[in-house]
């Protein structure tokens, strides 16, 4: 086949929305888009911990804390299953955690926010996970067959995540004055960082049409924000906690929610790296990793010697 | 001894056996020293809530895969063989049990 019939070929998988899968031939910016979401999705997992782990010595109670504990370590689990996706493209692990500890590769922005209170992780759970899982669940359909397949595991694990972090606000919001206020402060710090979890608008996303062609990604940045306003406003009522946007309304006509203009700004301030957390979180990352450097080559040794021992036994 | 040389780990691929009585299926792959770290990870990344009975782990350089490319070919000695399917053989309404 000449790269033209392999190019019509491929397009007629996907026209067809047959699953592409590593070995099978694609164009190179389908696997280096693909490399890239996959990554940085990857990446959004990892950080993802710190914000949270902040919190785990300090919860409120056993259950709480074993929750927590539960959460972070799945975070962990994501973050490998995604990390494991995107070497069936042919990068390596080692590659993708040095574009991370370099700064090359991004990952999400809301993680570049500090955890100020425990509502915070009611507020990361209910809005943080349940914008992630807007995103994630057309993913499970995504073309490429690793990462549709991680997303399915993904997917699954997440709504815990979700329920748990409505289960704080819920019990803070039926608490004390004090803790009502907790939640209505962490509320009015999360909820528009969260819309912007999303995106820029789909006039100032150039890719969205060829990602959408593809079928990596599968509703644009405004469909998902939309999506996620429309549900939440109504989960925050059961909260009796107050959406934090003055021009917030239903329009009948469109039969959705108008929510006010997002801050575009912070939003690329945060992303080139300006955000009040982004040194903090990737010197942690990247103080985790050296430090375990050791550990790494210790079981590699470990592992060596105990091949040689068995190799041995068996020639004698 | 100093080792900076940035040697990843082997890549593993992982097979789960979810309930007694089932195939072991492909999960997805991680990175070990060796096979008993592989088990234990492989435990702990696709077994978190009970997901399997049994675990499988191969070195991933060790599996040999089908070209797609070579699919045609490949499948095309079953491709006329309807025969070989129970459907393909009319019998008449009072046969029973067949």
């Amino acid at each position: 086949m000449t790269v033209h019939s392999f190019q019509e070929h491929f397009d007629d998988l996907i026209d067809r929305e047959v699953t592409i899968e590593p070995k099978d031939w694609m164009p190179d910016d389908y696997r280096k888009t693909l490399i890239r979401q996959i990554s940085q999705h990857a990446h959004s997992e990892i950080v993802g911990m710190l914000p949270e782990g902040n919190w785990i010595t300090r919860a409120p109670s056993l259950r709480r804390k074993a929750v927590l504990l539960a959460k972070v370590q799945d975070e962990a689990g994501h973050g490998l299953y995604l990390y494991s996706a995107a070497e069936t493209l042919g990068v390596t692990r080692d590659a993708l955690y040095d574009q991370l500890h370099t700064g090359k590769a991004k990952y999400s922005s809301i993680f570049n926010y500090p955890t100020l209170t425990w509502a915070d992780m009611g507020a990361i759970g209910w809005l943080v996970d349940g914008a992630a899982i807007m995103n994630q669940v057309p993913l499970c359909r995504t073309s490429y067959g690793p990462y549709a397949r991680a997303m399915v595991r993904v997917c699954k694990e997440e709504s815990f995540h979700q329920r748990q972090g409505f289960e704080i606000m819920l019990t803070l919001s039926k608490g004390t004055e004090i803790q009502k206020k907790m939640a209505q402060d962490a509320f009015n710090r999360w909820w528009w960082p969260s819309l912007m979890m999303f995106g820029p608008p789909d006039a100032e996303s150039p890719h969205t049409e060829q990602s959408v062609r593809w079928r990596i990604k599968r509703l644009t940045n405004d469909e998902l924000r939309q999506k996620f306003v429309d549900v939440t406003v109504e989960q925050a009522k059961v909260l009796g906690l107050e959406v934090p946007d003055k021009d917030l309304k239903w329009n009948e006509e469109r039969g959705h929610f108008d929510f006010g203009v997002i801050n575009w700004e912070e939003f690329w301030n945060v992303v080139k790296g300006n955000g009040p957390c982004n040194k903090q979180r990737l010197e942690t990352r990247k103080a985790a990793w050296e430090n375990g450097q050791w550990v790494r080559d210790a079981a590699m040794a470990h592992a060596e010697k105990r091949k040689a021992r068995k190799e041995t036994a068996k020639a004698a | 001894m100093s080792n900076s040389n940035k040697s990843e780990w082997p890549l593993w691929e992982v097979f789960i056996r979810s309930k007694a009585g089932l195939d072991h299926k492909h999960a997805g792959s991680l990175h070990a020293a060796d096979a008993e770290m592989a088990i234990e990870n492989a435990r702990d990344v696709y077994t978190r809530r009970m997901e399997g009975v049994s675990i499988w782990v191969v070195e991933s350089k060790n599996i040999h895969a089908s070209d797609p490319d070579e699919a045609d070919s490949l499948y095309d000695p079953a491709n006329d063989k309807i025969y070989r399917h129970p459907t393909f053989y009319n019998l008449p309404d009072e046969v029973k049990y067949m």
